[in-house]
């Protein structure tokens, strides 16, 4: 056993493009023209000898959207494909996917400033508090202007410190809890007739599809007591504005899309969408994890969030880009993962562009994650640093810092598209993400000249009608719109579906379906040997996979720990700091114990903020929810072990 | 049930500054309608984001028929109010006010304090050289920010954007009473064993730099902060989706402190870890 090392590994920045002579061989420094050439020779290759849907594009949830919109761009004009997709399908997918089913649109409904305004705030399986601090500002001023918040959470955390009532249902019980919810509000008679009548649908079958889940068959299911369920039912339902929020403890499941659908439902039942001060809302976790997917980064839509296999949407982005789009629906970053190696047959992946992700790290399962990588025949990586990722790479291209050291816009959780301006001169060679694209484009054929990222947006805006009434002067003068902004003038809304208000049928538009969705417990069970329920989630100071976080001196860091609950420290005979063997049906890891009275006995907390020290995702299961993607990072089985005196030292 | 509640309509409120007319909106201050007039009322304790705490007396004006003089930054405007900002009351209650501070507290990092000592006479240096002062060296216990309360003036700002008005982490507040009051963690502990998460908008807020990043406190140190050198440039944060904006301030390719608009319908100013200090990834370049 490797003794730990407790400084997080620091990264530094790529300054040079890499390349690799051959597989096997080490990655060595190269010019612009030689990497660029080899790139695109490797891209050029892989379509000739397997077809165009051999190509895939992972592009970055943290870049700017005029680089989504390009790298999207690049994948359909240039490949010929729609196997382009994003992070976002480990995280937020399912709100996406399920918001866009009920509603036809994959955003929160709601603006931040309308939490602040409302009376009630659900939080449901997130902890904002540490998660979205800046966001919990405003839902702390909810709560000063007399709001009242319930929090939903297995582990009792600082979020909920500030709840009028915790719920913390057993991990992977959130259907159930919230179908209870909804029959209590039912039986009491609470459901808002009106609304329900005039804008949803699927009411009747809903109400058949609640009606077994009592307040006592719920508690023995999710180990919430009755009356607290019953309590967050009538105060939810008797609210006159309510704010439903939820974060990855929803969508990290195998059902995440369903576990969404069933929190909609009871914005549904209740008529709390729609309205100033009411709504749902997902908490996104990347800065452009939004307007990746808006900029049609996402195999599924189109720039402007439309939908690929509509032959309107289709034939006026053909016409503009002078191509021809497949009408079907490319791979999901989940299929391209199952399609790469020697397993995935026919349609097999050959050439990846990743541009700013970590997969190698982030994914479930991240074994089997490197094993793909490395089977590729040409895997290109365009980063600021040499990631785990970047190290598999046939070429690696440094690039610039999009917050920091590009110019453009991203997309926030409450739709507000911001500017994003450059500060630091770049080091090195490194070079615009567009630019690059553009460099492998042109020798592909395509010569694409965008003189800079507003002659990108532009071109966006003139495709997708929610953005078109967003100049960058108005971005400016504003500080930043939220879309749909489809007027030069008019200012838009703050909140989305007020049409389902509206006296006029025609003008209320498609009715909101209440999704029928039925539970289905976490994939890995737990048992005698695996007694233990994992989930994971996020510390204040750090971020994902600490690539950027570890590079500042937090006094909070403390490293990555495997948090128990005090009973069950004491039921294995473990101290805070010792190491422990965590196991999982996948892989094992060594951690120092920590004890957090928030969590409760056959629980336990990971985050997956040091990789490089405590893989955490060697644990994790890729128990992917059908619909969206997403893999069950909240639920895997362990055990822990303590470690005899002979691996300790 | 659709009604969306509409702001009540702002009426406007008349009365006299300067002997002259002016119209603010109901509900704004004295100093509001000072700076919509263009008068240059000094001000310390006051912030754009939080509730007067008329800790500092620096902006008294002079409301005719008032007994005392008005701190201008909570005194809203009312209709057919006279208010005198320039009389020699007023001041010379400012000219006291700048001399008691200036003389008790290392002023040497407050904006523009320079210019109203000068404009208002004040002599500081008249209370001798023994005028008391904390005489305390700067309390440097993490690599993120420094307090260095030889500068503070205890106007309680910091202790309110910790607290209730944004942060509501209670970290700091004011320990002991009278000519004994300042700010402190509980137990007056090093920051590291206190309950303080770091969010820096103690510093977004101070008015004096007794509370400061590091980074800038090590420049100032070495002799190299020059602010005529930065450029300010306001950008997203790269961390969650919240959305937060960054105002980056950069001298040399190096960012040396992060703020955030005030005015920004995201943040109000208001920023956590990640986002004020987690910038270093981006500046490691060997």
């Amino acid at each position: 056993m490797r003794k730990r090392d407790r400084a997080p590994k620091t990264y530094n920045r790529l300054t040079h493009p890499l390349v690799r002579d051959g597989k096997g061989g080490p990655l060595r420094r190269a010019t612009w023209d030689e990497a660029l050439a080899k790139a695109a020779e490797g891209f050029r290759n892989a379509r000739v000898a397997h077809g165009p849907d051999a190509f895939a594009m992972l592009s970055c949830a943290r870049a700017t959207n005029e680089m989504n919109y390009v790298a999207q761009k690049f994948t359909r004009v240039v490949m010929g494909t729609n196997n382009v997709d994003s992070c976002n399908r480990t995280c937020h997918a399912p709100s996406v996917a399920g918001l866009s089913a009920v509603f036809g649109s994959g955003g929160g409904t709601s603006s931040y400033e309308e939490v602040e305004h409302t009376d009630l705030i659900v939080m449901w399986g997130s902890n904002a508090r540490f998660a979205h601090p800046i966001f919990f500002q405003h839902v702390l001023k909810g709560i000063r202007n007399g709001a009242r918040m319930y929090a939903v959470d297995p582990r009792r955390t600082s979020t909920a410190e500030w709840a009028e009532s915790w719920l913390g249902p057993n991990v992977g019980t959130d259907i159930p809890l919230a179908h209870a919810v909804a029959r209590e509000i039912i039986h009491a008679g609470l459901h808002n007739e009106a609304f329900i009548e005039r804008a949803t649908s699927g009411f009747e079958e809903f109400r058949a599809l609640v009606e077994p889940w009592t307040l006592s068959l719920a508690e023995k299911v999710t180990g919430v007591p009755a009356a607290a369920i019953r309590d967050l039912a009538h105060a939810y339902a008797r609210a006159e504005r309510a704010q439903l929020c939820w974060t990855l403890g929803i969508t990290e499941h195998h059902n995440g899309t369903d576990n969404v659908r069933a929190l909609i439902n009871l914005a549904l039942l209740t008529g709390h969408v729609g309205r100033y001060g009411a709504g749902v809302q997902p908490l996104r976790g990347q800065n452009n994890v939004q307007g990746g997917g808006d900029m049609g980064a996402i195999p599924n839509r189109l720039p402007g969030f439309q939908d690929i296999l509509d032959d309107g949407h289709r034939a006026k982005f053909e016409a503009a880009w002078d191509t021809v789009i497949p009408p079907r629906y490319g791979m999901t970053l989940t299929d391209m993962f199952e399609a790469m190696g020697p397993t995935a047959g026919h349609r097999s992946l050959r050439a990846v562009y990743c541009i700013g992700e970590n997969p190698a790290q982030s994914e479930a399962d991240s074994e089997q994650a490197l094993r793909r990588l490395a089977a590729l025949d040409h895997l290109v990586v365009q980063d600021i640093f040499l990631t785990k990722t970047a190290e598999l790479a046939d070429v690696v291209l440094p690039a610039t810092a999009s917050w920091a050291e590009t110019d453009g816009t991203t997309t926030n959780s409450e739709r507000r598209v911001q500017r994003v301006r450059a500060a630091l001169t770049p080091p090195g060679e490194a070079r615009e993400d567009i630019d690059i694209i553009c460099e492998i484009a042109e020798r592909l054929g395509h010569a694409w000249k965008f003189a800079d990222a507003e002659s990108v947006w532009n071109e966006l805006r003139a495709l997708s009608p929610d953005h078109f009434g967003m100049t960058y002067d108005r971005l400016e003068e504003h500080q930043g719109l939220q879309w749909p902004c489809p007027d030069l003038e008019a200012l838009p809304s703050s909140f989305l579906h007020g049409r389902l208000w509206d006296p006029d049928p025609e003008l209320r538009g498609r009715r909101a379906p209440f999704g029928l969705v039925e539970h289905d417990p976490p994939v890995d069970l737990t048992d005698e040997s695996y007694p233990l329920r994992l989930t994971t989630g996020r510390r204040l100071d750090s971020y994902n996979t600490g690539v950027q976080s570890g590079g500042f001196a937090s006094p909070l860091r403390r490293g990555e720990y495997v948090e128990l609950c005090p009973e069950d420290a004491e039921r294995y005979g473990v101290v805070v700091g010792e190491e422990v063997r965590v196991a999982s049906r996948r892989g094992t890891v060594i951690a120092p114990v920590w004890v957090d009275p928030g969590l409760r006995p056959g629980l336990a907390f990971m985050t997956m903020h040091f990789p490089d020290e405590v893989d955490t995702n060697l644990l994790t299961i890729e128990a992917n929810c059908p619909i969206a993607g997403t893999a069950e990072f909240k639920a895997s089985a362990i055990r822990i072990e303590k470690l005899d005196v002979a691996v300790r030292s | 049930m659709t009604a969306i509640p509409l702001q009540p309509p702002r009426r406007l409120v008349e009365f006299t500054l300067d002997d002259e007319p002016v119209r603010v909106p109901e509900g704004a201050t004295v100093l509001d309608a000072c700076r919509a007039a263009g008068k240059d009322i000094p001000t310390l304790c006051e912030g754009d984001t939080l509730t007067p705490k008329n800790a500092c007396r620096v902006c008294v004006v002079e409301v005719e028929g008032a007994r005392t003089l008005a701190p201008a930054c909570s005194r809203r405007a009312e209709p057919g109010m006279e208010v005198r900002t320039d009389t020699e009351r007023a001041r010379h209650s400012r000219r006291l006010v700048l001399e008691l501070l200036a003389s008790s507290v290392d002023l040497s990092t407050t904006p523009r304090v320079q210019e109203w000592l000068k404009e208002y006479e004040a002599k500081p240096d008249r209370f001798g050289p023994d005028a008391a002062r904390l005489n305390e060296s700067p309390k440097v216990d993490n690599d993120l920010y420094v307090r260095d309360y030889d500068k503070c003036i205890l106007c309680y700002k910091c202790v309110d954007a910790c607290g209730e008005q944004w942060q509501n982490t209670f970290a700091i507040a004011v320990a002991g009473r009278g000519f004994d009051a300042r700010i402190a963690v509980e137990h007056d502990a090093p920051l590291t064993d206190s309950a303080c998460v770091y969010c820096g908008n103690c510093i977004e807020v101070c008015p004096t730099g007794a509370l400061s990043f590091k980074s800038e406190f090590d420049m100032r140190a070495a002799g190299t902060w020059d602010e005529s050198a930065q450029t300010e440039t306001t950008t997203v944060c790269a961390y969650c989706g919240v959305g937060c904006n960054l105002t980056l301030h950069v001298q040399d390719n190096e960012i040396v402190k992060v703020t955030s608009p005030h005015d920004n319908p995201v943040t109000h100013g208001n920023l956590c870890i990640k986002g004020r200090f987690g910038y270093q990834h981006v500046q490691n370049r060997d």
